[in-house]
């Protein structure tokens, strides 16, 4: 890998060859707008909205899909630029719901709030689930859109609500393909793809067939890479925004996936696989994204110590617990006493009962379920 | 692992995820990767769509077998045979690397001897795959290097596990595929922690760090570590102590997060040991059907409640971190069973944190030594990590085997302990699927993962669900010489003619009421993958 040097707006940026423009803006600090692009996925060149002027070379190429050469001279916002970028989102906006995203009040308003410009509550970011992570919001901010002057053909799909966890809203659709593709080309299962032609173009099943009559495999990852809130988590879907988040260690299978958990209020909001990691890159499966908030949170979780009398539970404390259990334990002979440990626990969790199985009754009579 | 143990010196995954799909060849042997494992698999596809050949060999055609170069059906229980007649064609068409062999392995010449026995005749008729497939996939994996092996519980879990294991580290050395990237011998560890259960010693003969008992040296650091008279006598496996307790000898059981009656062989003597059992302490995150038996029932905080560490297949350790205050009045494992402790007055568990737990654990287990809660913040280690300036080892074997040289084991063909017969014509083989997990007592509660798969089904193919007289949906009933259990008929072609296939998940249609308690004689493990049934219309 040699390096190469290239200027993006004045500023010379060094970087390894087979970066793209985009890639070398962005190590640079250089916001380029997009929305088809996505770092796990291939380059697209679909939304039109990273196009970049370079000297000596035709047209207006797309950054996403340019490789960086030697010596290139990028400018990444010329008014010309700004100006084309602006009829295009116009394009996308014209199918999407758009009086919030062209209103100078949006981050004012509350989803209680009455619009003064009586904007339908279907129709409002304010009640959209991705409102303030949502990219295309960001992109319009970016360019700068007060008004849409083309003719808005909204589609006005009903909501896909057929499978357990994730809602499909088509009427949020942008048609980035971000989706298709991650099915297609980091999944290997490819259950989506766009269906139809021309303006009825949507991603979807083949003939339209359920998920469940489809290859889908639950996994989530065309929800995580969908810019607008078309994709969502259904049990999130009327949480807003988290309170903070914490890097934590799936406890399903021994592939060992890095996830983000989502928290609001005291409760597990969301579960996001981490991408920068060495492990899972971003993915996860159908247990790790979905079935994991649902078990922490589950009413049936043991919350009290609990002492069998007369072949019954009674609630106990603490202390009544460990009292009953020391002395019983003690009375037995040592060797009549063994000890399971559990590969579902921690690696101190194991370390403590090892050394307690060990210490307390000098023998070796502890195993976990490893073989199983 | 005794298996990697015995001729590599240590037992686990020799490689890293990382670097899966720089492979230029994948045998997966006993793994149904994209449902137990889906994010490998993916991985696997990825080395797929750079143009590496995948061999797949399974009984069932499993999703990896479209992503597949070849695939080899072999009858379950046959995995020696197959992969001796691998090593035998790669040996008799000269593929072998013998640079390697001479310089960094042993024993190669009684290896060599055994392999007479697996003329490719033979290991035809036993595993039922064509010679030429089988010539066809040993030169693939001889010929495409770097080439890595994955393995899981369909090569471990027989009475012959361990000479499987051995096996796919004969074909690994044999070819000179160890020690170098995107290479190797990888088991594929079933739970989240199985790795780091192991590596921290919940087993009977070693301590932390796989430790023998044994060693007097070893027994003495721990015993002046501890202050306190340890055994060198090593103690009781799971299955073991199942059976102590049943016939009288065990009294007292403390279990910690474990479903024994759904993940032992012959459930119904699981819970029968259990029910005799003069006092039963347990302690999980749910009412679990042992639970159920315990005289005391302690309520444990889940994952998403307590610090920790987790360490997963790769030997990576990462960290699990305290997201919400403990549900109720319960508490993290660890902090209960100090306070057990304490409470008998056993010197030793004042810890405050899992953090000083950690600091004990890298001060006596040498793999361990040199992580820290405070390295971990950057990213988990693999072990070995000796130091704390040691950057963690992503691939074993490098250039010297951990016991020094790779020792090649000479091994012949065992049938599995229970062969269908007369009364119980079939082959019965169990496994995992995607939308659940081990004995269910976490996702069986997800009602998503229950509204897409709420019940027990029974793979079996076309032609003997005819001659049965079953249709796909039927409610049948599956018995063994040990119990039966009820579950719908999935009359599909994924499963091979004469072998039915169960998942493990359900505790209403437990499959291993079913499955046969016979132990590898080695590693103890229960042979899940073959027993013998019969089925008839519920």
């Amino acid at each position: 890998m040699g390096e190469i040097t290239l200027t993006i707006d004045g500023q010379e940026i060094e970087v390894d060859t087979g970066v793209t423009v985009l890639g070398a803006a962005q190590q640079a600090g250089i916001y380029i707008p997009t929305l088809c692009y996505h770092p796990d996925l291939t380059p697209y060149g679909a939304c039109r909205l990273c196009l970049v002027e370079i000297e000596n070379m035709r047209g207006l190429p797309a950054s996403c899909a340019t490789p960086a050469t030697n010596g290139m001279v990028v400018r990444t916002k010329t008014p010309q630029l700004q100006e084309f970028r602006r009829g295009v989102l116009e394009l996308m906006l014209s199918e999407h719901p758009h009086p919030c995203l062209t209103c100078w009040r949006r981050e004012r308003c509350g989803p209680f709030d009455i619009c003064l410009r009586s904007v339908d509550i279907t129709q409002r970011c304010v009640t959209c689930p991705k409102n303030g992570t949502c990219e295309l919001q960001e992109v319009v901010d970016y360019i700068g859109i007060e008004n849409v002057e083309l003719p808005s053909t909204l589609r006005g799909l009903p909501i896909d609500r057929e499978n357990p966890f994730f809602e499909r809203d088509y009427n949020l659709c942008i048609l980035c393909g971000r989706c298709v593709r991650v099915c297609q080309e980091v999944r290997g299962v490819g259950a989506i793809a766009f269906t139809s032609r021309g303006s009825e173009t949507l991603p979807g099943t083949a003939f339209g067939h359920a998920l469940r009559d489809s290859d889908c495999r639950y996994c989530g990852a065309c929800v995580d890479v969908c810019p607008t809130g078309a994709l969502i988590e259904r049990r999130r879907k009327y949480e807003g925004l988290p309170d903070t988040r914490v890097t934590t260690t799936c406890p399903y299978c021994g592939v060992g996936c890095q996830l983000e958990l989502e928290l609001k209020d005291g409760h597990i909001m969301e579960v996001l696989p981490l991408r920068d990691n060495d492990v899972n890159h971003g993915q996860a499966c159908v247990k790790g994204r979905f079935g994991i908030t649902e078990v922490v949170h589950h009413p049936d979780r043991l919350t009290t110590p609990l002492i069998k009398k007369n072949g019954k539970f009674e609630g106990a404390t603490w202390d009544e617990a460990l009292e009953l259990i020391a002395s019983k334990l003690s009375g037995f002979k040592k060797n009549e006493v063994v000890v399971i440990s559990s590969a579902k626990c921690t690696n101190e969790d194991n370390y403590v009962v090892q050394k307690f199985t060990r210490t307390g009754f000098g023998h070796n009579n502890v195993d976990h379920c490893a073989r199983l | 692992m005794a298996g990697l143990v015995t001729t590599f010196g240590s037992g686990a995954m020799t490689n890293s995820i990382r670097d899966i799909s720089d492979a230029a060849c994948i045998l997966a042997i006993g793994t149904n990767t994209t449902e137990a494992h889906p994010v490998i698999a993916l991985e696997m596809k990825k080395a797929v769509g750079k143009g590496a050949k995948l061999i797949v060999a399974n009984t069932r055609e499993i999703d990896l077998v479209k992503d597949a170069t070849i695939w080899l059906r072999h009858r379950p229980g046959t995995d020696v045979a197959l992969l001796m007649g691998m090593a035998r064609v790669i040996m008799d068409e000269g593929l072998a690397d013998t640079d390697f062999i001479e310089e960094r392995c042993e024993n190669f010449d009684e290896f060599k001897k055994s392999l007479k026995a697996f003329d490719l005749a033979t290991v035809e008729r036993i595993t039922g795959v064509p010679a030429k497939k089988i010539t066809e996939a040993a030169f693939i994996y001889a010929t495409n290097s770097p080439a890595a092996i994955f393995y899981a519980m369909g090569i471990t879990q027989h009475t012959h596990g361990t000479d499987n294991v051995i096996a796919t580290a004969n074909l690994a050395m044999l070819t000179g595929n160890m020690g170098k990237p995107a290479a190797g011998v990888n088991p594929l560890r079933g739970q989240n922690n199985v790795q780091g259960a192991c590596d921290l010693g919940a087993l009977p003969n070693v301590y932390p760090g796989y430790q023998s008992v044994a060693d007097d040296a070893i027994r003495d650091k721990f015993e002046r570590a501890w202050d306190a008279t340890l055994s060198n006598k090593p103690g009781l496996t799971v299955t073991e102590m199942f059976d102590g307790a049943y016939n009288g000898s065990i009294k007292a059981m403390y279990i910690m997060g474990e479903n024994p009656p759904l993940s032992e062989p012959d459930a119904n003597h699981a819970i029968e040991a259990l029910k005799k059992l003069d006092f039963l302490v347990v302690q999980d995150i749910f009412m679990s059907e042992t639970a159920e038996l315990a005289d005391v029932v302690l309520p444990a905080a889940s994952f998403a409640e307590r610090d920790g560490t987790f360490t997963n297949t790769e030997r990576r350790v990462q960290r699990v971190r305290k997201a919400l205050e403990p549900v109720g009045d319960s508490r993290p494992d660890w902090l209960i069973t100090c306070q057990i402790a304490q409470k008998m007055g056993i010197k030793g568990f004042d810890f405050d944190s899992p953090s000083e737990i950690m600091e004990e654990i890298a001060s006596l287990t040498p793999a361990y030594g040199g992580i820290t809660y405070e390295r971990l913040e950057e990213g988990g280690l693999q072990w070995p990590c000796p130091t704390t300036d040691h950057p963690g080892t992503p691939i074993l074997h490098v250039g010297i085997f951990s016991r020094g040289k790779g020792h090649f084991v000479p091994l012949e063909y065992k049938p599995s302990a229970e062969l269908p017969d007369k009364e119980y014509p079939l082959l019965l083989t169990t496994g995992r699927n995607l939308f659940h997990w081990h004995s269910g007592t976490m996702t069986r509660r997800v009602s998503g993962l229950n509204n897409l798969l709420g019940e027990a089904w029974v793979d079996i193919s076309p032609s003997d669900a005819e001659k049965l007289g079953i249709a796909h949906g039927d409610r049948v009933k599956i018995t063994s010489r040990r119990g039966s259990v009820t579950a719908r008929a999935n009359v599909t072609e994924v499963s091979d003619k004469g072998v039915v296939y169960m998942n493990m998940h359900f505790a209403e249609s437990a499959a291993n009421v079913l499955t046969n308690p016979a132990l590898d004689p080695v590693a103890k493990i229960p042979e899940f993958k073959v027993s013998a049934v019969k089925i008839a219309k519920a």
